[in-house]
């Protein structure tokens, strides 16, 4: 099977997205950005690869009449253990990098280092569980907040420096996420992961089994985002994230006329035409206040998660309005208007409104939002934000059709892969649609 | 690049630097040889009346953007801000401020005279004002004002004219006459006219030659050097007339070897021909020529080598009438027009200049020549239906230049009338 890949190297996370040779979607993968770039090309690409086998499997299953509520779970449950796999790989990489670290450290660092790692490696199956919830899928926040809450009760109880055994963690993770490792890829740990899997069937077995012959076949790559100059790519094979966003929003919502994209660190406005072609585009300048940033920001000084602020801040039932755009000022603002007694919804209510504001006047400046709208990026995730949104777009542009695809992280990759086959295809671009079986997968 | 070619570029661009050479050194031996001086500004600056009472012209603008580009600006805002200037305040004005602060050390390391009268004919920028007024603190020297009335409605009329002809007979020259010693000569000024005269059709021929594909020149990079001259101390020189001479000739010679223009990185591909609209980033000039010249983009034409006077679209100095030709002159500088006109302006260039689009790098700056950069962005795309691209940078402040912020426009501008271009030839 022959397919194109897109990658979008952002600040915060990489993503690949790998298409058929009839523009379909085949499969999708995420990975925390380091600065190995070329290694965060390869696991988002890994990542994508192994989502596309996953699918495979489940339409060799379908193919072969196994449907329904228990084959959606055994396959769950096939995915449940190869991630389990997975991290377990990985995790034996992270003990031998951490002890060969420590090796030069004071004694009884090494005694209290192997408590740590050795707890890590026991409590691995509880991680895994049906119903487990893990704010992350990556390795390196996975392992890290374990990593921490032991070496803190480790710490406490031999009296052992915490910073110090925390700073062996801090080095070797960053030697483990920059050091090649074929573990993580599909055909490392499926066997053992369908040996683990209770619900295993021979139907399923067989499917793994067709899943992971199908020969996969990279025919053309693009990439983009903001480290898409440091991608070990050829110039002719890089896009720019704007040109890229407005191809990918056009393929997941072909009515789309007006993109707007809120990342960690940029906002852009985007007008595209019937066939996806950006007319027109405007981003934030120098400064990254109004961004993904800002509410992380906020996140970190009211001591909230960041999936916590969005909720949190519709459950105001009056706006505080908050005048500061500079991420510092507004911290600021937000402390000030505690001491006057504001409550926190509210003023979490202000500061989403105060965002949105930001991207209305990009928004107004690269020609205005026309039907169909569509909204990308992380902040599209925040529901305070789209309520915002929704609100502001209305009173100023009327009723509109608002897409947002629990996808939309893919967007910019997507639209890379399909600049890709038109590349090797030279001919003009097919309609796909973002697959949106097999859940999403992250590593 | 043939050898030959590196040649004939550099007889143009040495005539220049020893040109600028001399005249600074001119003003740094001015206190011993009493030589006197007028501190001036671009946009509407009166060079063959200064130089026809043999006055040396000094150009804060000109001044700060050198320093710009030789990397002093930072400390000279900084030096201007510890003074209580606000970060809000033009940079061009606090690297004025600073570099006088630390000496009054020109670009060519050799130190200014302070100023023996500030010419403050001021057009388009009531900025320039302010500046002046802060120096005539400084220096405690007189200032020899001119109003120069907008073009608000888009035309120059005779009461507009008139209004600037009394100025000069009854305010401008007389100050000169009192500060140089010397009486108002219209014969002399005439012969510095016919001479500006000449400098100007050959400097026309110039920037036209951009019409050519591929354009043998970069309109807004090198066009900051070619209108060098012409903008600053030189109008009205036989200097001046030598230097776009032999300007033209090397130009001639690109287009009849089909040449495209030289950027510092070596000869340019061109792949996008581009409309600007804006001044550079001086700090980094280099870089964001690069960023241009890496994606084969060359301004065929550009609004900014027009703000000390717009000689393409017809005006040339007329020496038949001195005092109404400079009002003329005054009046018609990009910076005096009205947003209309730059509309029609920038229209007019996409169209005749076979232009893919047209860029704006807006500056923080400069308010007075960024407030509606947007609309005119707008009506130009409507007009010619071809993409607008938007930057956003400072003249002097490297704080405000963001490179990969730049970067990423550019590519994703240049890339999207690749694509346009593409999505034309499938339909």
């Amino acid at each position: 099977m022959k397919y194109a890949v897109g990658i979008d190297l952002g600040s915060t996370t990489t993503k690949a997205v790998v298409i058929g040779t009839d523009g379909q979607v085949l499969g999708h993968g995420i990975t925390n950005s380091r600065s190995n770039y070329d290694l965060a090309c390869q696991v988002a690409l890994t990542e994508a690869i192994i989502h596309t086998r996953f699918c495979l499997v489940e339409s060799e299953l379908t193919a072969h009449g196994v449907e329904g509520p228990a084959a959606t779970r055994m396959l769950a449950e096939l995915e449940l253990r190869f991630r389990e796999q997975q991290y377990r790989g990985q995790l034996a990489v992270l003990d031998a990098v951490t002890r060969r670290m420590a090796a030069a450290s004071p004694p009884g660092t090494m005694a209290s280092l192997d408590r740590v790692l050795v707890a890590m490696a026991r409590e691995v199956g509880s991680m895994f569980g049906f119903g487990a919830t893990r704010k992350s899928d990556f390795f390196r926040d996975l392992a890290g907040a374990r990593f921490l809450a032991l070496a803190e009760d480790e710490a406490r109880r031999s009296g052992i420096r915490f910073e110090g055994i925390v700073g062996l963690f801090d080095k070797a993770i960053l030697e483990v996420e920059n050091t090649p490792w074929e573990g993580g890829a599909f055909e490392s740990q499926i066997g053992s992961a369908l040996a683990g899997t209770a619900a295993r069937t021979p139907a399923l077995e067989a499917a793994v089994r067709r899943a992971t012959a199908v020969p996969l076949e990279k025919i053309a790559a693009v990439g983009t985002g903001y480290g898409r100059s440091r991608l070990p790519f050829p110039k002719e094979q890089i896009r720019s994230e704007i040109l890229c966003h407005g191809l990918g929003a056009h393929a997941m919502f072909p009515l789309t006329r007006t993109v707007l994209d809120i990342g960690g660190q940029d906002t852009k406005a985007i007008q595209v035409d019937d066939r996806g072609i950006v007319t027109s585009f405007q981003m934030n300048d120098r400064c990254a206040a109004g961004c993904g940033r800002y509410l992380g920001y906020i996140a970190d000084e009211m001591n909230l998660g960041l999936h916590e602020l969005g909720p949190l801040a519709q459950s105001s039932t009056r706006s505080v309005r908050i005048n500061s755009t500079c991420t510092v000022f507004a911290g600021a603002e937000l402390r000030e208007r505690l001491s006057l007694g504001e409550k926190r919804e509210d003023i979490l209510a202000g500061l989403h409104r105060a965002i949105v504001l930001r991207a209305m006047s990009l928004l107004a400046r690269s020609g205005g939002v026309k039907d169909q709208f569509t909204f990308t990026g992380g902040v599209a995730k925040n529901p305070a934000a789209v309520k915002a949104l929704r609100g502001l777009i209305t009173e100023n542009y009327g009723e509109l059709h608002m897409n947002i695809s629990p996808d939309s992280i893919y967007t910019g990759a997507l639209g890379a892969a399909l600049f890709a086959l038109r590349d090797v295809q030279g001919t003009p671009l097919p309609e796909p649609a973002l697959a949106t079986n097999g859940g999403s997968h992250a590593h | 690049m043939t050898p030959a070619a590196v040649a004939r570029k550099d007889a143009s661009q040495d005539r220049q630097k020893r040109m600028i050479a001399e005249h600074f050194s001119r003003l740094a031996r001015a206190p011993e040889t009493g030589e006197k001086n007028c501190y001036t500004y671009v946009p509407g600056n009166l060079t063959e009346l200064l130089r026809s009472f043999d006055l040396l012209p000094v150009l804060p603008e000109i001044n700060a953007l050198q320093s710009g580009m030789r990397g002093k600006t930072r400390d000279y805002i900084a030096v201007a801000e510890k003074a209580g200037h606000s970060e809000d305040v033009c940079a061009y004005v606090k690297s004025d401020i600073g570099m006088q602060e630390m000496g009054n050390v020109g670009p060519t390391g050799e130190r200014l005279p302070d100023p023996d009268v500030l010419l403050l004919s001021y057009t388009g920028c009531f900025t320039f004002l302010k500046w002046f007024e802060l120096l005539r603190e400084k220096y405690k020297c007189p200032v020899a004002m001119l109003h120069v009335p907008y073009q608000g409605e888009g035309v120059v009329t005779p009461s507009m004219r008139k209004y600037v002809v009394d100025q000069l007979k009854e305010k401008v020259i007389p100050a000169l006459e009192q500060v140089s010693g010397r009486k108002y000569d219209e014969d002399r000024l005439r012969e510095h006219l016919v001479r500006s005269v000449q400098a100007e059709n050959d400097l026309v021929a110039v920037l036209q030659s951009a019409k050519h594909r591929p354009s043998p020149i970069d309109a807004w990079f090198g066009g900051v050097y070619y209108i060098g001259p012409i903008f600053t101390s030189f109008r009205g020189t036989q200097d001046a007339v030598d230097y776009y001479r032999e300007l033209r000739a090397e130009v001639e010679a690109r287009i009849a070897e089909g040449k495209g223009p030289v950027s510092p990185e070596g000869d340019v591909t061109e792949r996008y021909r581009v409309v600007v609209e804006g001044p550079p980033s001086w700090t980094h000039f280099r870089e964001l020529w690069k960023m241009f010249a890496d994606e084969g983009a060359v301004a065929v034409a550009s609004t900014y080598t027009k703000v000390g006077g717009v000689y393409d679209l017809g005006f040339r100095h007329d020496p038949a009438h001195p005092l109404e030709t400079l009002a003329d002159y005054c009046m018609g500088c990009y910076t005096n027009l009205n947003l209309p006109s730059r509309v029609d302006m920038i229209t007019q260039y996409v169209e005749e200049y076979a232009a893919d689009g047209f860029l704006i790098n807006s500056v923080k700056s400069c308010k007075s020549f960024s407030a509606g950069q947007l609309v005119i962005l707008r009506e130009v795309e409507k007009r010619t239906g071809r993409p607008g691209g938007f930057i956003e940078s400072d003249l002097v402040d490297p704080r405000y230049f963001s490179g990969a912020n730049i970067k990423n426009r550019l590519e994703s501008y240049f890339q999207m009338i690749a694509q346009k271009r593409a999505g034309k030839e499938a339909s």
